[in-house]
């Protein structure tokens, strides 16, 4: 049997790869896939403690993260594609419309 | 077995990750992401959670990642994006990156204990997850279909208006 400490520290290499990822990448739809992996390494916590626990709770609130991270995905990728059509670009460099 | 299987798919999710932070091509980076999410997938059904990980592999990459492809295939970038002036970003990431994983083993030191006296008897597979969807989780459930159909509106709204003007 694996340590479930393994899937812990996994998931915990998921979040901050997917939070550097997050800095160091200039353009929105990288910027958003790097969202998606650290919601996915949240996930992979709630199922390793949903298995040491003995509780099918966590497998219930990993289905409801999914459900809501498609959701998510559909409104950020219409945002992301009418900033398309508006401004021709999609490097949050290029979009200071909000800087002071 | 399960230790090869959990490093292979571990060093798989691991590895594509690190190559979407490298690659500079966005589709690239959308077929990385799919073999993440594909191999995570994998590693949900080693934890004994076969609904889920099917789940996250028609989902996930199946569903979602189409439509990241989609809209990728629709923006086109033809330029390509240009190499990265400020540097900065890479020094403040990294140094967040430090903080956090810092603090996540941290505060995730005290349940390594909690693991090592857990029972491993098998728990259910979709029958017991359905049950307890539309019992205990019934609420969350059907708020969840409001937020789906909301999520559904929003976006056709979002995107119809310009064709109007």
């Amino acid at each position: 049997m694996i340590p479930l400490s393994y899937f812990l520290i996994l998931s915990i290499i998921l979040f901050v790869l997917g939070t550097i990822a997050f800095f160091i990448k200039k353009d929105l739809i990288t910027m958003f896939m790097a969202v998606e992996i650290m919601l996915n390494a949240a996930n992979l916590a709630f199922i390793t403690f949903a298995r040491s626990a003995n509780s099918l709770d966590g497998q219930v609130i990993v289905f409801f993260i999914i459900t809501v991270a498609a959701a998510e995905a559909v409104v950020g990728l219409a945002i992301i594609l009418l900033i398309f059509r508006q401004k021709k670009t999609i490097k949050s460099e290029d979009l200071t419309l909000m800087k002071g | 077995m399960g230790h090869f299987l959990f490093f292979l798919l571990a060093i798989i999710c691991v590895g594509s990750v690190l190559g979407m932070i490298i690659s500079k091509n966005q589709a690239y980076n959308a077929l990385l992401l799919v073999l993440a999410f594909a191999s995570l997938g994998g590693l949900f059904g080693l934890l004994d959670a076969p609904f889920i990980a099917t789940v996250q592999i028609i989902i996930y990459a199946g569903a979602i990642m189409v439509l990241f492809i989609f809209v990728i295939m629709m923006i086109n970038l033809r330029l390509g994006l240009p190499p990265e002036k400020k540097k900065w970003t890479l020094y403040f990431s990294l140094g967040v990156a430090v903080v956090l994983i810092v603090e996540l083993i941290l505060s995730v030191k005290g349940a390594f204990s909690l693991f090592e006296n857990s029972s491993m008897e098998k728990i259910g597979g979709p029958t017991d997850l359905g049950r307890l969807l539309f019992t205990k989780y019934l609420y969350p459930f059907e708020i969840t279909s409001i937020l789906i159909i909301a999520a559904l509106v929003g976006a056709i709204v979002l995107v119809k208006k310009k064709e109007k003007e």
